[in-house]
């Protein structure tokens, strides 16, 4: 619970090097505290704040405009029940009071064991399959209160299969060096050279 | 999951079902990368020029041809960036995290033929933070696709042309779909939208350079007009809305699905009933009134039902197709409790900036609350339509705004639309016994 660990830190400045402006990883970067501390806490946001040059307050700024940075101790598992239109007319509402009622906690609550923290959330991209919900961020569809309790005690078994909150993408990117292009910094670039072709002149001979 | 309806123009979904599409192997065994290819060959302003030709309309809700809009980059500014709009979070679109899961290479590969086009330095490719799968997709095209030298230094093998393109990630805010408050999320700050003008980030954008901001959906379907060429794209479709469209129909039908169709010509009709798409309303029932283009969009009813799904003739109805995303709602509907819905979404979403949507969205929902709650007063429906005309003077069609970005008028659209035709039922909310409140000047308070 503190600073950037050392691998935490390397991944950190990987991610760095791939904007050209170093404030530019601030999200991805309390994304990585989130994932390694479980929410973001003041130490990370310090450290963040000495790795892309700005000051811890702008750190928190900007960290506390986003929904899904926590910056308090969450559950180990974010359950965000959709309440968007599409789900909502597919009996959202319902699937809430039926999770308050089974978790015993209100959204934005956690429950007593720190396994679970309930939360109604808008749209997520799955209207199709209302109502639908997520646990850290992975879908669960045309979700019935049979399937919410089974998911409940599967969470509470560990056999859920859901990593602990704070952990998306399972593959990150890599660039090898190699293989890198170069950051297009914004200060004295020219016309890249590519602008410069012209294949049909070449051909016509022109 | 729902595949797309059998269909013979399909571009952009041709790989939802095919097991590997995701994968490079999957992605070149079906063409991929011919698109790229062809374009290195050519000229980047012949580039240009194909997807001009194409009149290919931006996907993400406003509807700008992509082609113009690339236009509007100042000469010899440089670098030039692009940026990918991945944020997708309007209530009732599902397309571009399909399009990010299933297909991450034919994206990629039309990133790179922007970047081509136009002399766009580096690309940003800006995912909505709660789409954990789409990253990784993302994250694993793009680590296959720097290997076998598509992307990166020396694209393909050419010594001219190298780009790079960062994954990067959102956080949770709506407002960052506004493709200025992208650019301000993008440079690590709150998500909020920049004043305009400047209008268009291709002139003023991402580290005050050029900057091209372009939609998930718009991207994707590069590679095939590229391939295939601008006029053959044109050709499908209705004049001015060409190519094919992907939609989401959701809501009270019989079999919600994602269905890419010929853009213009096929009807609400056809995609709400047609049983090779959504299969109708649920068995018994009867259409109420659907919304055409997302939660923004001022609501339809059924003498629309025949327009065509065709921007003009949508725009001309007083409705948007914008982001491809039709809700469909039942005799069962409670429309306050549904108009209650959408007016929290953007209540809760505003970021702030501007006072007449900060203020009135939080407004708005507050008296839908009260009504709802059996609380509302006799008069609160024209002060509804009140703060609305404060947020969007005249609350009329396409709709004028006192707010920096269309957030605000957005919340105007559902009360607008379910009060005009459903006064009644607000009414019935009402207690019977309440008493008008009001001051001395017979002003609501």
């Amino acid at each position: 619970m503190a600073r950037l660990n050392p691998g935490s830190l390397a991944i950190a400045q990987e991610i760095i090097s791939r904007y050209p402006v170093a404030r530019s990883a601030l999200i991805p970067l309390l994304h990585l505290a989130q994932e390694q501390d479980g929410h973001v806490t003041e130490e990370a946001m310090a450290h963040i704040a000495e790795l892309v040059g700005v000051t811890p307050a702008e750190v928190m700024g900007t960290c506390s405009f986003y929904e899904m940075l926590k910056r308090e101790p969450v559950g180990e598992y974010m359950v965000n029940i959709c309440n968007g239109i599409s789900c909502h007319l597919l009996g959202s509402s319902e699937l809430i009071h039926h999770a308050e009622a089974t978790l015993g906690v209100r959204p934005g609550g956690t429950t007593d064991d720190g396994k679970i923290t309930l939360e109604a959330v808008e749209c997520i991209a799955a209207c199709t399959e209302a109502p639908c919900l997520q646990v850290n961020y992975r879908y669960r569809n045309r979700v019935s209160t049979a399937d919410f309790d089974q998911l409940v005690d599967d969470l509470r078994a560990g056999t859920a299969g859901v990593a602990p909150h704070g952990k998306l993408a399972k593959v990150r990117q890599h660039i090898g060096d190699e293989r890198r292009a170069g950051v297009a910094v914004p200060d004295g670039q020219a016309q890249p050279a590519w602008l410069a072709r012209n294949p049909t002149d070449a051909e016509s001979g022109s | 999951m729902n595949a797309p309806a059998p269909s013979d123009l399909r571009i952009i979904t041709s790989r939802f079902d095919t097991d590997d599409g995701h994968t490079l192997a999957g992605y070149e065994r079906t063409g991929g990368y011919g698109g790229l290819r062809r374009a290195l060959a050519m000229a980047p302003a012949d580039v240009h020029g194909e997807v001009r030709a194409a009149s290919l309309l931006g996907r993400g809700g406003a509807g700008f041809p992509a082609g113009v809009k690339w236009g509007f980059c100042p000469p010899e500014v440089w670098p030039r960036y692009l940026v990918v709009n991945g944020d997708e979070s309007e209530p009732g679109t599902y397309k571009d995290r399909l399009l990010m899961e299933r297909d991450p290479h034919q994206l990629l590969e039309g990133c790179l033929i922007a970047c081509y086009a136009l002399g766009l330095s580096q690309c940003f490719l800006y995912v909505r933070g709660e789409m954990a799968h789409a990253q990784e997709r993302l994250a694993a095209a793009l680590n296959e696709a720097y290997d076998a030298g598509y992307v990166g230094a020396n694209v393909l093998g050419a010594e001219d042309f190298s780009v790079d393109i960062t994954l990067h990630w959102g956080a949770g805010a709506y407002i960052v779909g506004e493709e200025t408050a992208l650019i301000e999320s993008l440079e690590g700050n709150r998500g909020m939208p920049r004043l305009k003008p400047p209008y268009f980030p291709a002139s003023i954008g991402l580290y005050g350079k050029p900057t091209i901001v372009n939609n998930v959906e718009t991207l994707s379907n590069l590679p095939w007009i590229v391939a295939n060429g601008g006029a053959a794209f044109a050709a499908m479709g209705a004049e001015s809305s060409t190519g094919t469209r992907v939609f989401a129909v959701s809501g009270h039908v019989a079999a919600p699905g994602v269905f890419e169709v010929p853009f213009g010509t096929t009807t609400f009709r056809d995609i709400i009933f047609d049983p090779r798409y959504a299969g109708g309303m649920r068995p018994g029932r009867t259409l109420k009134t659907f919304i055409p283009g997302g939660a923004s969009a001022p609501w339809f009813f059924e003498e629309q039902l025949d327009l065509p799904l065709e921007k003009a003739a949508v725009d001309k109805a007083g409705s948007m197709l914008g982001s491809g995303a039709i809700v469909v709602m039942d005799d069962t509907t409670d429309v306050v409790e549904a108009c209650h819905n959408v007016v929290r979404f953007f209540a809760r979403e505003s970021c702030g900036k501007c006072t007449p949507c900060r203020e009135g969205t939080s407004w708005l929902e507050k008296i839908l609350s009260r009504i709802l709650a059996g609380q509302g007063r006799p008069q609160d429906l024209d002060l509804l339509m009140d703060v609305c005309d404060n947020i969007s003077p005249g609350v009329s069609w396409p709709p004028r705004q006192t707010t920096i970005c269309p957030l605000g008028p957005s919340a105007v659209s559902p009360i607008a639309s379910a009060l005009e035709r459903f006064r009644a039922d607000f009414e019935a909310y009402l207690p019977a016994t309440a008493v008008s409140v009001t001051t001395a000047s017979g002003a609501a308070p």
